[in-house]
């Protein structure tokens, strides 16, 4: 499996279940309203997603993506309004754009692209929030770790 | 050297049960910068605030996060308790260990390992924060309401009281809305029209209050404050200033084969119509669709026929821009079309009907003034049947899952004035639950089974077949007594669920206010913030928020009325700091920045700037207009020199986050 490869280095100790670092981008407007909707509705999901706020998913530059990568994050997933719902009328369809763009040069760079997902959820859509990153976490945890980038990253 | 002061918060046991407040603390003081840190009860509970302001003092802190509940829900707070003791209020982090911890993670160690890198990532942010202090921005004093049912009347009715202008846009002929089609209502039984005639005069005749009827909302631009709409008035074909409202021309029209709109296809109307007898205004309107003069070019009979000559057949529609400082949402509901609910045979006989055309019928100007016939035979009924939850309460996917709150009642009171007018008559009424909470809710319902006589059966209808007699076979299930029941009745009432009115997610996505699954606008906050919209300046009053009950919604309307006249009553709106600018030097002038921004915020100037080799040069560059800027940050990805930044959201905090992160 290529979850086992992390901890090769230690061959004494168990292999430690692999954990996916997995950062999530999500607008202020829509779906961070859904991920505060998961947790009111007490809809339980992996710890593995850390949350980075914005105020719409335009604001995510496809550079933030690669930085996360390049630091070893195992998954990246940017959600916004739903189109044609975003708060600021067009964000997500630059977002929608621009990502299509990244998706398309992310295997060219190393980097899987089931490593990414885009995801629209609204601000009422807290059950779904949390089944989207659960499935997310279940198929970066499929994929295993990012070993490309993460051996060449400048952190010990 | 900057010094953080990080506050943990318990949220009572809604953190501390599944975080470890202490382990968090012990975690983040050995972090650079933090020169301390505490865990409370309720950091927003006044005793909370004090420890803030006393850290602040006690260790000349000048950077604040408090990993606590969603910033959605308290940034506000711990940015005004900063300010209160001279930080400025955006050098303040929320890590949202609640909401993203210890409610979504049962796990103790894995929510509290998580609590400490999202507190991490919070103080990483921090170090990059920037003081920023809000702009102004201008307050126009006008509001706009959207439908001009009871909700919008009524909110308007409370702004223009307080001394404020309001329109109000209706997009049918006239205002009244859905209670003008009712015919009593519950508890009282009072009639419907005695109550909200007056108030569509008020409404009509009050000094603030413009009514754009026969009008929809076009497009709407700008923000709180300052919303620039564009208003389409249809053409009515009839100079509606000289008009009497006489009512000649409808009477004389020779087209009368159109269902009447207002009547729910009960009965016809003429191709020039007033939507019905007490509408405001009393203004015919022609329907061009099925006008003779419009389709064939002969008739203009109308035109013959009018005394005040006020027949415009070249009228055209109209564009109104206006601007408006709120604007509340009250477009009211339809109901549930019945086409994929075959068994109840709707669609098969004109005898089973919805409960609203009910009202019409025994309404005492609907098409049978006020007598209950069926519309098959012309003849009253011997017994009806009422089926509950019609679409409501439907987890098969055709219906909707919600309550539509409203039918429990009107069946107790429709069955009440059949068995009043028709003691003869015999009622039932199938049911899945009675819900009637409300104050004289329950006793209403009482009257109609103890003093009225009508039969409650709790179970459901699975079938409404036609039979040979010419009347209805309804099958059904009786669950307390577990029995399959075959009844007759020659009238069916089909308690049919309510949906947002057509059009409504239309509407807010001109306004950019967000909609649940359904389509009912979502609140700012389901308890504390329940007639605002999360977009600032938009309110909302009435079943286009949820189901309610005409109460309710004359409360709601009331509470988003004060909610806008509490923002009129300002002068200027502080807006919000967080928002793009342009580093100068490093700007090229590209203005890829420009093309990118929905509000028009960017535009090129001609400036001298100190280039990077220290140069002064006369170039051309990007300079953000910061009162239209909203701060999506759409610009900055777009900036091929990042010299556009977002305050409040810069490159450098977003990366700190991810770095803290990863």
């Amino acid at each position: 499996m290529l979850g086992e490869k992390v901890t090769v280095a230690d061959k004494t100790a168990a292999p430690a279940p692999f954990e996916p670092k997995i950062v999530a981008f999500c607008c202020n407007w829509c779906s961070y309203a859904g991920a505060d909707g998961a947790g009111t509705a007490r809809k339980q999901y992996p710890a593995n997603v850390k949350i980075i706020r914005v105020p719409c998913s335009c604001r995510v530059n496809p550079l933030f993506i690669l930085r996360a990568f390049q630091r070893g994050a195992d998954g990246v997933i940017l959600c916004g309004c739903h189109p044609g719902d975003c708060h600021y009328m067009t964000g997500n369809y630059y977002t929608r754009r621009r990502l299509t763009l990244l998706m398309s040069m992310l295997n060219f760079m190393g980097v899987a692209t089931e490593r990414l997902r885009v995801e629209w959820v609204s601000a009422s859509e807290g059950a779904r929030f949390a089944e989207i990153m659960t499935s997310f976490v279940e198929q970066i945890t499929a994929l295993g770790a990012n070993v490309k980038l993460r051996d060449l990253r400048c952190k010990k | 050297m900057q010094k953080i002061g990080v506050f943990v918060c318990w949220c009572g046991s809604n953190i501390a049960t599944t975080v470890d407040v202490a382990q968090v603390v012990a975690a983040v003081k050995t972090i650079p910068n933090v020169a301390f840190a505490a865990d409370y009860k309720y950091m927003c509970s006044e005793g909370g605030q004090e420890l803030i302001h006393k850290a602040v003092q006690d260790y000349q802190l000048d950077r604040i996060v408090v990993c606590s509940c969603s910033p959605r829900m308290h940034e506000a707070t711990f940015r005004n308790c900063a300010e209160q003791v001279g930080i400025n209020p955006y050098l303040v982090e929320i890590a949202n260990i609640r909401e993203q911890c210890s409610w979504i993670i049962k796990d103790r160690a894995q929510a509290t390992a998580k609590a400490i890198q999202l507190a991490k990532a919070a103080i990483a942010k921090v170090r990059f924060n920037t003081p920023l202090t809000p702009g102004e921005s201008k307050v126009v004093k006008r509001a706009l309401v959207i439908g001009g049912g009871i909700a919008g009347i009524q909110a308007a009715l409370d702004i223009a009281e307080a001394g404020y202008k309001v329109d109000i846009v209706e997009r049918q002929p006239a205002i009244g809305g859905r209670m003008a089609q009712l015919d009593k209502t519950f508890p009282t039984l009072d009639c419907s029209a005695c109550i909200l005639t007056p108030k569509m005069m008020d409404a009509a005749n009050h000094p603030n209050i413009k009514l754009y009827t026969y009008s929809e909302v076009e497009a709407v631009s700008g923000f709180v404050g300052n919303f620039e709409v564009k208003i389409r008035q249809k053409a009515r074909s009839v100079d509606a200033k000289r008009c009497t409202g006489c009512g000649i021309c409808t009477e004389k029209c020779p087209s009368r084969k159109t269902s009447s709109e207002f009547e729910l296809g009960l009965k016809t109307r003429g191709a020039i119509y007033i939507p019905f007898s007490q509408a405001l205004p009393k203004v015919p309107v022609i329907d061009r669709e099925h006008c003779l003069k419009f389709q064939t070019g002969k008739c203009g009979i109308c035109s013959k026929v009018c005394p005040a000559e006020c027949i415009d057949y070249t009228q055209q529609d109209e564009i109104i821009t206006e601007h408006y400082g709120a604007i509340v949402a009250a477009t009211g509901f339809d109901l549930l079309p019945l086409d994929k609910f075959g068994e109840y045979g709707y669609q098969d006989s004109p005898d089973v009907i919805t409960s609203l055309e009910f009202e019409r019928l025994t309404n005492a100007t609907g098409p049978t003034e006020g007598h209950l016939v069926c519309p098959s035979t012309g003849k009253e009924p011997k017994s009806v049947i009422i089926v509950s939850c019609v679409g409501s309460r439907d987890t098969s996917g055709r219906g909707k899952t919600y309550c539509s709150k409203i039918c429990c009642m009107y069946n107790a009171k429709q069955a009440m004035y059949i068995r009043e007018k028709y003691p003869q008559i015999d009622v039932t009424v199938f049911y899945i639950d009675v819900r009637t909470p409300g104050k004289a809710f329950d006793e209403f319902y009482r009257r109609a089974v103890e003093e009225f006589n009508v039969h409650y059966i709790k179970g459901q209808v699975g079938k409404v077949l036609k039979d040979a007699r010419g009347g209805l076979t309804v099958f059904a299930s009786d669950l307390l007594s577990d029995k399959h029941l075959m009844l007759h009745a020659d009238m069916v009432i089909l308690a049919t669920a309510v949906k947002p009115a057509a059009g409504a997610r239309k509407l807010a996505t001109m306004l950019t206010a967000s909609m649940d699954n359904d389509d009912f606008f979502t609140e700012a906050h389901p308890k504390l913030r329940p007639v605002e919209s999360p977009t600032a300046g938009i309110f909302l009053a009435g079943m286009c928020q949820g189901p309610k009950d005409i109460p309710e919604t004359v409360s709601q309307a009331g509470a988003a009325a004060v909610k806008v006249v509490g923002l009129l009553a300002k002068d200027k709106l502080r807006t919000n700091p967080c928002v793009a600018h342009c580093q100068e030097n490093i700007c090229s002038g590209c203005l890829a920045c420009e093309k990118v921004c929905p509000y028009g915020a960017i535009t090129a100037e001609t400036k001298t700037v100190i280039n990077l080799a220290g140069v002064k040069e006369q170039r051309t560059v990007a300079v953000v207009n910061q009162t239209l800027c909203q701060g999506c940050g759409a610009c900055t990805v777009a900036c091929p020199a990042a010299a556009m930044d977002l305050k409040g959201f810069s490159n450098q905090e977003i990366l700190a986050e991810v770095d803290a992160l990863c």
